[in-house]
């Protein structure tokens, strides 16, 4: 078959000594951060991009996936040891890998894990590999009209599937569509919003900037202000037999893991979705459907696996929209995304006709991570705990040198180091007052895509917005993203008449 | 803070209008329309937020804690500032020496770790932004008022 001989010479790229050696620098990175309380994968992705110039595209994204890939496993390190997630990803995992770890049972919440993401790893990349080329192929015969009904669809999912707060969602969304619309405009080549006739704006507004501002900067003060307590970590007690007997123990939890995988693939290939609620919600499906609902939340191996297990799916669930259509599914996949552009990859389906190497050894390389971050994972435990032990002093100050550094490297422009401090405590600000701020990244790496797919397609129409319904394909996109913005609406009536209704009787 | 991002959305409005807004005959939609439209909508956002806080149904607008409470003022102020101020230091003494400046004051003064962790710190990393960015990559980082010194070096490595 020839999705066969795609993938193998997609291992071949990948078996280069470079490329090997970026997969395992990568999840190795990977762990650290997600290891660490407050940095997850979006994090180390946004603030390490602008060290891959290093190496050519190829490398960069598979350094910066085997990243993301090791990060969704380090996440549960500190969920299970110190009972805080090490990305919001693990949440779930804290409300049964924390009691295990009380218990003295650590070694086996990290071991379940650990076995549970390369689980849920495996089972999403097969899937991955079978639908990604089909996808992309439909994708193909996309025009500018069913471009944008797709964007629309993907920031309708923030507003009908988000829990946050709908006009400030739809705030974050417009305005960092507003941003990405500094600069030059891409048709008439007229400059606009240059704010106080700044010069530094007339380059337009990196997404970086904005990516390292929120996730960077404005993180790190999140963080330090939330965590301002000491830690309490647990001990763990590592030895291989007592592996052999915990991986035993978690044969009998495939199936849990299979329903969570596959919950969380789809789940993540929504924008708005992703690991988190993926994550949380396999970890109620497991729990619902368990003989024993009870023992969940006092140390249920099963509470690790299905979370762990679909937090990764949902990794991999996310790049299937950016690979094929050249949608993010998660800010990490928005900010990878960007990476694209930068260097200089036009992201959409043509990726898979014209850049095939790179496609397949992206999702080679991605077999390949989630085998490393197994093994590399459990061979190390002992050294992330001692990281876990390093002092957010010494951590902070380094991830504020290295967004300086990241953000002035791209455009060697002092004017984007200022405007990412700005961005930084703004977002900062803007979190502490429940902003979301994930649709922002997402749109700004987007609106240089919507813009033109808009004006193109209201040219074509001669500026009738009807184009958007009238096609085959774009139609039904554009009713799904309709009926999806207007979903809180629906709720809202719906519970108004129920609540009218019993009043009543 | 609702009211601040309402006269940043109007400003926004304001700048986009200085490009034609409207429909160009032959050219579609004019320059400035996309962002226009956004900012209008942000605009109408904002003041959907107002509206619900003044009728405290948001969750932050019921809360009791106050918005900034004496420990995060300080952070921002002692965090937020030291990154301020070493930005600043930048443009006068270049990215290496602002980043050694900042090491001293965040690992020993706010993190009150050893002198020698600090001064380790405190060298180790610009010399390793030095060979990663300004050699490696042949990305220069500013140098500010040394620029004499970094000629010397980059003689020396590049």
């Amino acid at each position: 078959m020839e999705i066969f001989s795609l993938l193998a010479s997609g291992f071949s790229i990948v078996a280069d000594p470079l490329n090997l050696a970026l997969v395992i620098g990568g999840v190795t990175v990977g762990l650290f951060i997600g290891a660490m309380p407050g940095l997850g994968s979006v994090n180390g992705v946004a603030i390490l991009l602008p060290m891959t110039f290093l190496v050519p595209p190829t490398g960069a994204i598979i350094f910066l996936a085997a990243l993301y890939y090791g990060a969704m496993y380090g996440g549960a390190i500190s969920s299970i040891m110190l009972g805080i997630p090490g990305a919001s990803t693990a949440v779930a995992t804290t409300f049964d890998g924390r009691p295990l770890a009380l218990q003295g049972n650590a070694d086996k919440a990290l071991v379940a894990a650990a076995v549970a993401s390369f689980f849920g790893g495996t089972i999403s990349i097969v899937l991955f590999t079978a639908f990604a080329p089909p996808l992309a192929d439909v994708a193909l015969a996309f025009g500018d009209p069913e471009t944008f009904a797709l964007m629309v669809l993907a920031f309708a999912t923030f507003v009908g599937l988000g829990s946050d707060d709908i006009p400030k969602t739809i705030f974050s969304i417009c305005i960092g569509m507003v941003f990405s619309a500094v600069g030059l405009d891409i048709m008439s080549g007229e400059p606009r919003l240059i704010f106080f006739d700044v010069i530094g704006f007339m380059h337009g507004i990196n997404f970086l900037v904005l990516a390292i501002g929120v996730y960077g900067i404005g993180e790190m003060m999140w963080t330090i202000e939330i965590s301002r307590g000491d830690t309490m970590m647990s001990k763990a007690v590592i030895s291989v037999d007592r592996i052999m007997a915990n991986l035993k123990e978690l044969m009998g939890t495939w199936k849990i893991a299979l329903t969570g995988s596959l919950l969380g693939f789809f789940v993540g290939m929504l924008p708005a979705a992703g690991a988190t609620p993926g994550a949380l919600m396999a970890y109620g499906v497991a729990k619902t459907t368990s003989k024993d609902p009870d023992s969940f939340g006092k140390g249920n191996v099963a509470g690790v696996v299905a979370p762990e297990a679909a937090n990764n799916a949902a990794s991999t669930g996310a790049m299937l929209p950016m690979l094929t259509l050249g949608i993010p599914g998660s800010p990490t996949t928005a900010i990878l995304l960007g990476g694209m552009v930068i260097w200089g990859l036009v992201p959409g389906p043509r990726l898979f006709i014209e850049e095939t190497e790179f496609v397949w050894g992206l999702i080679a390389s991605l077999y390949a991570a989630n085998l490393f971050a197994v093994l590399i994972n459990i061979a190390f435990i002992p050294l992330f705990l001692w990281v876990l032990k390093m002092p957010f002093t010494i951590l902070a100050p380094i991830v504020f040198v290295l967004c300086l550094v990241g953000g002035f490297v791209p455009t060697l422009d002092m004017h984007d180091v200022w405007l990412m401090l700005i961005f930084g405590v703004g977002a900062y600000l803007m979190r502490k007052l429940d902003y979301p701020l994930a649709p922002a990244v997402l749109s700004i790496v987007l609106g240089p895509l919507t813009e033109p797919a808009l004006r193109q397609s209201l040219l074509i129409s001669n500026g009738e917005f009807s184009i958007f319904f009238t096609r085959p394909i774009s139609g039904p996109i554009m009713i799904i993203a309709l009926i999806l913005i207007f979903l809180p609406l629906i709720r809202l009536i719906w519970r108004k008449i129920k609540g009218g209704a019993a009043a009543e009787t | 803070m609702a009211i601040v991002m309402a006269a940043l959305s109007v400003y926004f409005m304001w700048k986009s209008a200085e490009l034609p807004i409207g429909w160009l005959p032959d050219e579609g939609p004019g320059g400035g329309a996309f962002s226009f439209w956004l900012s209008a909508v942000m605009f109408i956002c904002t003041i959907w937020i107002i509206i619900n806080w003044a009728r405290r149904t948001s969750p932050p607008s019921q809360s009791e804690e106050p918005y900034m409470d004496d420990y995060a003022k300080k952070m921002l102020l002692l965090v937020g500032g030291s990154v301020t101020v070493m930005i600043a230091l930048v443009h006068v003494i270049g990215m290496h020496l602002a980043t050694a400046v900042f090491m001293i004051y965040y690992v020993r003064f706010l993190g009150r770790h050893s002198w020698p962790l600090t001064a380790a710190l405190a060298t180790g990393t610009p010399v390793f932004i030095f060979f990663f960015f300004d050699i490696t990559l042949n990305k220069i980082l500013p140098t500010g008022y040394l620029e004499p010194m970094y000629l010397v070096l980059y003689d020396i490595f590049l």
